[in-house]
């Protein structure tokens, strides 16, 4: 199953090499991975999200907290929660397509952030599945470049990660 | 462990200078955890949370990368090495969950067929009088893994031998058939399980360990304990004591019954008769006559090392010092060193095998330098053995890399070094050299002893099999 892992860690060099070194040297799966300072710079969030068995989550949580610079684990994908991810597009943009993808993007509640006389850039934010669904309806021949941000997530109501 | 290497001046660091290398990122993988200093006020802080680190909760190392100019010469700071540290990240539990250990205890007490299963967290978590206290209490089987050897009286009537692999008969056979494991401190690894899927069907699992990941990891524990092995076994003990619960006398006592219908059906047992050399194992139990069964016991690893495990008696933590599951050959004869530093007047051992003694045998004159009289026991079966023994067991003795017909004269070797060497060939022989060896206090001695180069180390667990899936010799199976 696909697990949302977020991790408060110590914004320290280093700590992201542990964290990426880690699934790689015990063969868990990174879907995406993404990574920031929070409002204390002191401490970075990073979001994981995993494919594996409920043993091998329980061991990729176990690990990450066994990170001397990992502070809190949380599998968000245990409970309500909120995932997005943010993508930027970039597609070729000549004649009638110009229409095509605006009237597109507006469905899926994108916006054309970047125009060229034969580009439109378009950001999209949402569940991963809904980004996906956007490739499909602009069908791939169009599309020049995409850059996804990966997902990140929290939970739902109360509930927070945090010191 | 707490390591300090060296590193160009920051300023060249990552532009390929002279002899740089990533040290925090080469030894990433097999750390602890590691630092690399940035300003030199800050060393006394790094040094004091390295050691900190590496001493508490599971031990591991750590290491401390230093730029040569963070200990310039012409820079003067006062070193005010701090009393306490304290890591927001970093809280290792100090006892276990009293509610968990209560109903371990509870399964315990009810069991019919129970087994203590204890590894290296024993000797590490000092916790051997602990486990031997509530073992003796409730008069339950003890095996150890190779890491946790000594951490039980090995000539205890309870002591039923390492498990494992290499495991004995009897412990092989009682794991299988418990109804209940407690496991303290010891990880169900490849080499003690064999096949996961058919571990020890019947038994109910309680595994207590100080580090969270190594519980489940294998196998699913039905009581899981997070703590360090001795608080958690002294709790258990006064749990027992104020336990109006009984152990089950009677299934104790056929089940012991059946253990020692299984300790007299192999017992340990090798043949004598089938080499004109000596066996190795009568080498490693006259080492065990010869020291009073107390030396301090550092090992290599091949045949010569699962010898020493199975047939040197341990009565004591700490006395058996080997790299375990890292299996590390050249790790015995430092090792061996090292112990002897801190324990000048003890006896102290490497037994070694031609093979292993190699990969690190310019320590002769690190010996000869600081003077540390270590004695080694060489098991010279002129092959990488253990290597050997899988290709004549499953690739039909098609031998490759693992004879030996290069090897050095040992004795003109260690003499180079200015050490006493020892050549010995007869089993009538063995006894007084090796007693002349250990009375030599102050003298390093390499003994070569010659050994049946054809010897297998028996018991050995068929591969995917399960736990009593054994040969017991080379043509006897289970
Ligand atoms: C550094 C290292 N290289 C290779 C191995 C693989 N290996 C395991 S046992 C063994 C043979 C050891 O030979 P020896 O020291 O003579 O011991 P014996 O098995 O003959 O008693 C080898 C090569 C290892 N464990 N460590
Ligand atoms: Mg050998």
């Amino acid at each position: 199953m696909r697990h949302i892992i977020s991790v408060l860690m110590e914004n320290e060099p280093g700590a992201l090499s542990r964290v990426v070194g880690l699934f790689s040297q015990r063969n868990f799966n990174i879907e995406s991975l993404t990574v920031a300072p929070t409002e204390d710079a002191t401490l970075s969030r990073l979001t994981v999200t995993t494919l594996g068995s409920d043993r091998v989550i329980e061991q990729i949580t176990k690990q990450l907290n066994k990170l001397i610079d990992v502070v809190k684990v949380v599998d968000l994908t245990e409970g309500d929660h909120i995932e997005r991810e943010l993508m930027m597009i970039k597609l070729k943009a000549t004649g009638q397509m110009r229409d095509e993808i605006k009237r597109t993007a507006d469905i899926f509640r994108g916006q054309i952030i970047d125009v060229t006389p034969t580009t439109y850039t378009v950001q999209l934010a949402g569940a991963s599945d809904k980004l996906d669904a956007f490739i499909d309806a602009i069908g791939t021949s169009g599309i020049m470049e995409v850059v996804r941000t990966g997902v990140s997530g929290l939970s739902r109501g109360e509930k927070v990660l945090s010191l | 462990m707490v390591v300090i290497t060296g590193q160009v001046m920051s300023h060249l660091i990552g532009e390929d200078a002279f002899q740089e290398t990533d040290m925090i990122g080469v030894s990433r993988p097999v750390v602890k955890h590691s630092f690399s200093v940035q300003n030199p006020e800050d060393i006394p802080a790094i040094i004091k949370k390295a050691f900190h680190i590496a001493e508490s909760g599971r031990p591991g190392p750590v290491v401390v990368d230093i730029p040569k100019d963070m200990t310039t010469p012409t820079e003067r700071y006062p070193y005010e090495y701090p009393a306490s540290v304290k890591l927001r990240s970093y809280n290792p539990v100090s006892r276990g969950h009293t509610g968990q250990i209560k109903k371990a205890m509870d399964m315990v007490l009810s069991a019919k067929r129970p087994v203590i299963y204890s590894g290296g967290g024993i000797v590490m978590g000092d916790a051997s009088n602990e486990l031997t206290e509530l073992a003796q209490m409730l008069n339950v089987p003890v095996t150890n893994t190779l890491m946790g050897l000594g951490g039980y009286p090995g000539t205890d009537r309870q002591f039923i031998g390492m498990l494992g692999m290499h495991g004995s008969y009897e412990a092989n056979m009682t794991m299988h058939h418990a109804d209940l494991i407690l496991a303290v401190g010891a990880r169900f690894d490849d080499r003690v399980t064999n096949a996961l899927d058919k571990f020890c069907p019947t038994a109910k699992v309680i595994h207590v360990d100080i580090d969270p990941a190594a519980i489940s990891k294998t196998i699913k524990a039905d009581v899981p304990i997070v703590g360090p092995a001795k608080s958690v076994l002294a709790e258990m003990v006064s749990i027992v004591k104020a336990s109006k619960k009984q152990i089950d006398k009677e299934a104790l006592e056929s089940w012991w019954q059946q253990i020692e219908e299984w300790r007299t059906r192999h017992g340990g047992r090798f043949r004598t008769d089938d080499s004109e050399l000596m066996k190795p194992q009568q080498v490693i139990e006259m080492l065990s006559k010869v020291t009073n069964g107390d030396a301090y016991v550092c090992s290599d690893v091949g045949q010569h090392q699962m010898f020493a495990a199975q047939y040197y008696k341990f009565n004591k933590p700490n006395r058996w010092i080997n790299s375990g599951g890292l299996g590390t050959m050249g790790f015995g004869l430092p090792a061996a060193m090292g112990v002897k530093l801190n324990f000048p007047d003890a006896d102290v051992a490497c037994v070694t095998g031609e093979g292993s003694i190699q990969m690190n045998i310019q320590e002769l004159s690190t010996i000869s330098q600081y003077d540390i009289p270590v004695k080694v026991i060489c098991l010279n079966n002129q092959s990488l053995g253990m290597v050997r023994q899988w290709q004549d067991m499953n690739y039909e003795s098609r031998h490759s890399q693992s004879y030996m017909k290069s090897l050095p004269d040992f004795i003109k070797l260690v003499e180079a070094y200015g050490h006493v060497g020892m050549k010995v060939d007869k089993y009538e022989d063995l006894e007084a050299a090796m007693q002349e060896a250990f009375s030599l206090k102050d003298r390093m001695v390499f003994m070569d002893i010659a050994v049946d180069p054809f010897e297998h180390v028996y018991p050995m667990q068929v591969p995917r099999g399960s736990m009593r899936d054994m040969w017991l010799t080379k043509t006897e199976r289970t």
